[in-house]
């Protein structure tokens, strides 16, 4: 097993990630920006070196800085989260190349899953159903009109590169078209540094459902089951389930094998997730994308298999057998995941400050993920995720139940958070039914 | 005579609005950037853009003064 391993990431996914690597004797090694010095999984590691400023290119995102870090700290090993540079092909290579361990997938599935044409055109080769949309970068205007004239409206407009939502929108008609494919190409440059922009039919009633996958060292790719995301504020996630309410025993076992012919096409090593767009009544599905790291809402996927995944991407990094017969996965009951963010519960907007009070919940079936405790200052450099409060109950009823006790016995002071948001969705008729899609979260706030 | 204050802490992304533009109510004056995210701040009400009181890449408090109206 490895020795040490450096986290190149913060908040709470750096401290779950710090806390199995210490279990499993693995030296952690964090690395912080100096606006993150005071955080709980600076103390949790072994060994800590400052990066740098706060602004994520001077610290997080700045590879060299985090190579510098690691042999500083004689890491063998760096894991990268999710996120910065979790799926940098070329700062996994340069990792590699630094003679140390990248726990994560080679750097060629990174290349060919990070942009979305790409990665939709190698998918449709392995058989897994894709959406109809456009098989090269959309150049211009002219050309995206066209394009969306052979798709059919409403289409999706996507930054190639992009992710987290950012730049996304939907277009009904030409004039939407024509405002969307702007603000998608200017967001693509400035937070993505490429134009590429795809355009894709636009389901509307949709679930977002995607299944985690494992690509073992011996070459096999093993699929964990599905986990339903379609809570979605700006496209971006904001609670989770598995198994998903909308998916039969029939579709599930179609969604597994679609997910790991996308691993086998790409020779997938580690933990990933292959995200699908599900026609719930049709009980069909189309390839979104694949997202080569870590995925936020693992744990919910932990709690149903009982299965370490962190623990599984240091097993295969290393070259070693997973920890569990995957011939016997088992899933059992139900999983919730909330995430609770520093915004405001009714605009989502981003509230930085100073947590006050801070008291998680705690009992039978729940655990919490956090990035802070009281006193901390949540600054306005990073994204607004402050923890990931899970609970699991042996079926939905339960967890749901359980979900709502969680969610009123935490408390956060000091700035707002968006857990009277998770009160009103675990109370809504709507999440309650499991009949939901993607655009619940506009139906809550409306009603 | 309408004073412009951050709601939250924020980083300025983009100058939208110059001093003496006439701007109509909900126009957009500033893009920040908080927490990954862009924030529009609008004008409430319209008239003459007065005074500007941030630039670029500025970090702002709450309660700071982003533009003055009249």
């Amino acid at each position: 097993m490895l020795a040490s391993v450096l986290v190149a990431n913060r908040g709470e996914i750096a401290l779950r990630v710090i806390r199995t690597a210490r279990r499993m004797g693995i030296a952690a090694i964090a690395v912080y920006s100096e606006a993150d010095a005071d955080l709980p999984f600076v103390r949790a590691a072994d060994d800590s070196v400052l990066l740098g400023p706060a602004a994520p290119a001077r610290s997080y995102l700045d590879g060299a800085a985090v190579l510098a870090a690691a042999r500083q700290a004689g890491a063998q090993a760096i894991h990268p989260g999710y996120g910065f540079l979790a799926e940098n092909a070329g700062f996994a290579a340069s990792v590699i190349e630094a003679g140390l361990t990248w726990v994560g997938p080679p750097p060629s599935a990174i290349e060919q899953m990070g942009d979305k044409i790409s990665a939709r055109n190698l998918v449709e080769h392995a058989g897994v159903p894709v959406s109809v949309g456009t098989r090269q970068a959309v150049p211009d205007v002219v050309a995206a009109l066209a394009e969306a004239e052979r798709i059919g409206y409403p289409v999706m407009i996507k930054s190639a590169a992009g992710g987290g939502g950012i730049g996304m929108s939907a277009a009904a008609d030409p004039e939407q078209l024509q405002a969307g494919f702007a603000t998608a190409r200017s967001r693509a440059e400035r937070f993505f540094g490429s134009p590429a922009i795809l355009l894709e039919r636009f389901l509307a009633a949709a679930r977002h459902v995607e299944v985690q996958i494992l690509g073992l060292a011996d070459g096999t790719v093993v699929g964990l089951g599905e986990r339903d995301c379609s809570v979605q504020r700006r496209h971006q996630k904001v609670a989770e389930e598995t198994p998903s309410p909308g998916v039969g025993p029939q579709l599930r076992s179609r969604m597994l094998a679609a997910a790991i012919a996308a691993g086998q096409a790409v020779g997938y090593r580690g933990a990933g997730t292959v995200e699908f767009l599900v026609d719930e009544p049709a009980q069909q599905f189309v390839f979104l994308e694949m997202n080569t790291r870590l995925q936020v809402e693992h744990p919910i996927t932990e709690l149903v298999t009982g299965i370490d995944l962190v623990e599984q991407q240091f097993r295969i990094a290393a070259g070693e057998q997973v920890s569990f017969d995957p011939a016997t996965v088992a899933s059992r009951g139900h999983a919730i995941e909330l995430r609770v963010y520093a915004e405001d519960p009714r605009r989502f907007l981003p509230s930085p400050g100073t947590i006050g009070d801070w008291a998680e919940p705690a009992g039978p079936g729940i655990r919490v993920d956090a990035g802070y405790a009281a006193g901390n200052t949540v600054t306005p450099f990073y994204d607004p995720l402050l923890a990931k409060l899970c609970v699991h109950g042996a079926d939905r009823a339960q967890a749901l139940e359980r979900a709502r006790a969680a969610v009123a016995a935490f408390t956060i002071t000091g700035l707002k958070t968006n857990l009277p948001f998770h009160a009103e969705l675990l109370a809504s008729s709507e999440f309650i039914s499991g009949a939901y899609d993607t655009s619940i979260v506009d139906r809550i706030l409306a009603s | 005579m309408a004073e412009v204050r951050a709601e939250m802490v924020a980083n300025v992304w983009k100058i939208v609005a110059a001093a003496g533009d006439t701007v109509a109510d909900g126009d957009t004056l500033v893009i920040l950037e908080s927490m990954k995210m862009e924030i529009p701040v609008l004008a409430e009400g319209g008239g003459t853009v007065a005074r500007l009181a941030v630039a670029e890449g500025d970090v702002i408090q709450e309660g700071d003064l982003i533009a003055v109206i009249e």
